[in-house]
C-alpha cells in the first residue's frame, strides 16, 4: 500500500518537473528565436526538412481524404437529392477540421519524430554538450530554428491539404459522379466565411505547429541519452503529439464554433 | 554551397505553393471573393415572422443579391422582427415605396430577402424603412391551414 502511495507520489513529482522543464525549454527556445532572424539560412534548412519534404505526404493524403468526402458525401448527399451541396460539405469538413487536424496528425508523424530522433542523438553523441563546451546555446542554435520553422510550415501545409482535398473533392464530384460544376463551387463560397471558417482553420494550424514542434523538440532535448531512450522519446513524441493535436482541436473548436 | 541553393528554391517553392494554396482557399472556397468594395448603407424592415431567415442570410432585387442580412431583432412592443440590411452603396436608387417579402430558395433551401421595386421618386437612404413587407411562409402553417379548409369543404 505504502509501496503504491510512493510510485504514485514518484510520477505526480516527475510529471510535475517534467512540465516545468518543458516550460523552461519553451522560454529558452522563444528568445533564441531573436537570435535565429539575423541568420536566415538556419531556418531555411529547416524549413527544407521539415516542410518541404512533407510536403509531398500532405499533398498526397490531401488529395485522397477530398476523394473519399466527395465520394461517402455524395451517396449520402443524393439521398436527400442534396448533391449540389456536396461542395459545401467537402470544403467545410476539410478547412475546419480535418486540413488543420489530419495535416498535423501526419506532420506529427513525418517531421516531428525525425526532430525528436535529431535532437535525441544529438544529444546521446553528446554533440549539445560539445557545443556548449564551445559556448554555443544549443537552444539558440539547434532548436529555436526548427521551432520556428515548424511553426511556419504547419499552416501552409495546412492549407495545401484543404487546397488540393476541394481539388480531389472536385475530381470526384463533379468529373465522376457528375455534380453541377457551379453549383459546387457557389454552394462552397455561399457557406464558408474567410473570417469565420478560413482564418479559424489558420489559426488551428498555427496552434498545432506550435505544440507539435514543442513536443517533439522537448522530447529530443529531454530524452535518456541512450538508443533505447531516444526510441521512446520518439514513440512519446507521436502518441503525445497525437493527444495533443485532438484534445486541443476539440476545445478550438468548441471556442471558435461553439457558442460557450 | 550547390546543395544550399537548391535547397533555398525548394524552400521557395514550398513557401509559394502554400500562400498559393492560402489564396485558393480566401478566393475560390470561401466568399472573400464576392465581397463588396466596404461601402453600403443600411435599410430595415418589420415582419410579422421573419421565419428561417439568419444573419448573413442574402437580400436580392430581381434575383439579383445587392445586400446581406446584418441583424435580426425583436421589436419588444410590436413584437415583430425587425431585420436590418445592409445594401451595396451602388444600388443607391431603390424606390422608398419598395416592398420586402421573405421568400424560400426552393422548397427547403435558405432563406432570403426578396425587394420587390415601387414607383416613387424618392429613394431609399441610410437607416430608412420599408413598410411594405409580407412574412415568411411557414410551411406548417400553410399545410394547416389547408388541411381546415378541406375539413371544412366538406
Amino acid at each position: 500500500m505504502f509501496e503504491f502511495l510512493e510510485h504514485l507520489g514518484k510520477d505526480t513529482r516527475n510529471s510535475f518537473a517534467k512540465l516545468g522543464r518543458a516550460t523552461f525549454f519553451l522560454i529558452h527556445t522563444l528568445t533564441g528565436i531573436g537570435e535565429v532572424l539575423p541568420r536566415p539560412s538556419l531556418l531555411m534548412k529547416q524549413m527544407y526538412s521539415v516542410g518541404v519534404l512533407s510536403f509531398l505526404i500532405i499533398a498526397i493524403s490531401g488529395l485522397f481524404v477530398g476523394m473519399v468526402l466527395g465520394l461517402q458525401g455524395f451517396y449520402i448527399l443524393s439521398d436527400f437529392g442534396a448533391e449540389e451541396s456536396l461542395g459545401l460539405m467537402v470544403a467545410a469538413s476539410l478547412v475546419r477540421e480535418l486540413g488543420p487536424v489530419v495535416s498535423a496528425l501526419l506532420f506529427a508523424g513525418r517531421a516531428g519524430s525525425a526532430l525528436t530522433a535529431e535532437i535525441g542523438l544529438m544529444k546521446a553523441t553528446e554533440q549539445l554538450s560539445g557545443m556548449e563546451m564551445m559556448a554555443v546555446d544549443p537552444i539558440n542554435r539547434i532548436i529555436s530554428p526548427r521551432f520556428l520553422a515548424g511553426i511556419i510550415s504547419m499552416p501552409l501545409l495546412a492549407a495545401i491539404f484543404s487546397a488540393v482535398g476541394v481539388i480531389g473533392g472536385h475530381l470526384v464530384g463533379v468529373g465522376m459522379l457528375g455534380v453541377d460544376d457551379g453549383a459546387f463551387w457557389a454552394q462552397m463560397q455561399s457557406g464558408l466565411d474567410f473570417n469565420e471558417d478560413i482564418i479559424n482553420g489558420i489559426i488551428k494550424s498555427i496552434v498545432f505547429g506550435f505544440v507539435v514542434s514543442w513536443i517533439a523538440l522537448f522530447e529530443g532535448y529531454d530524452t535518456i541519452p541512450t538508443s533505447e531512450g531516444v526510441s521512446r522519446a520518439t514513440t512519446r513524441t507521436v502518441v503525445n503529439s497525437a493527444f495533443s493535436i485532438l484534445g486541443l482541436d476539440f476545445i478550438l473548436t468548441a471556442l471558435m464554433f461553439g457558442d460557450i | 554551397m550547390q546543395h544550399s541553393k537548391t535547397q533555398d528554391t525548394m524552400v521557395g517553392l514550398f513557401v509559394a505553393i502554400g500562400i498559393a494554396a492560402l489564396f485558393f482557399m480566401a478566393l475560390q472556397i470561401s466568399n472573400l471573393g464576392s465581397y463588396s468594395s466596404g461601402d453600403s448603407y443600411t435599410i430595415s424592415a418589420n415582419f410579422q415572422n421573419s421565419g428561417g431567415l439568419k444573419v448573413k442570410s442574402p437580400v436580392s432585387v430581381a434575383g439579383v443579391k445587392i445586400g446581406r442580412v446584418s441583424s435580426i431583432t425583436l421589436n419588444n412592443e410590436s413584437h415583430e422582427a425587425v431585420v436590418e440590411m445592409r445594401i451595396e452603396a451602388q444600388y443607391n436608387n431603390l424606390p422608398d415605396d419598395s416592398g420586402a417579402s421573405i421568400y424560400t430558395a426552393g422548397l427547403l433551401g435558405e432563406q432570403y430577402i426578396s425587394i420587390d421595386p415601387g414607383s416613387s421618386e424618392d429613394y431609399l437612404q441610410d437607416k430608412s424603412k420599408i413598410d411594405i413587407t409580407s412574412s415568411a411562409i411557414v410551411l406548417e402553417e400553410m399545410i394547416g391551414k389547408f388541411m381546415l379548409n378541406k375539413a371544412e369543404g366538406k
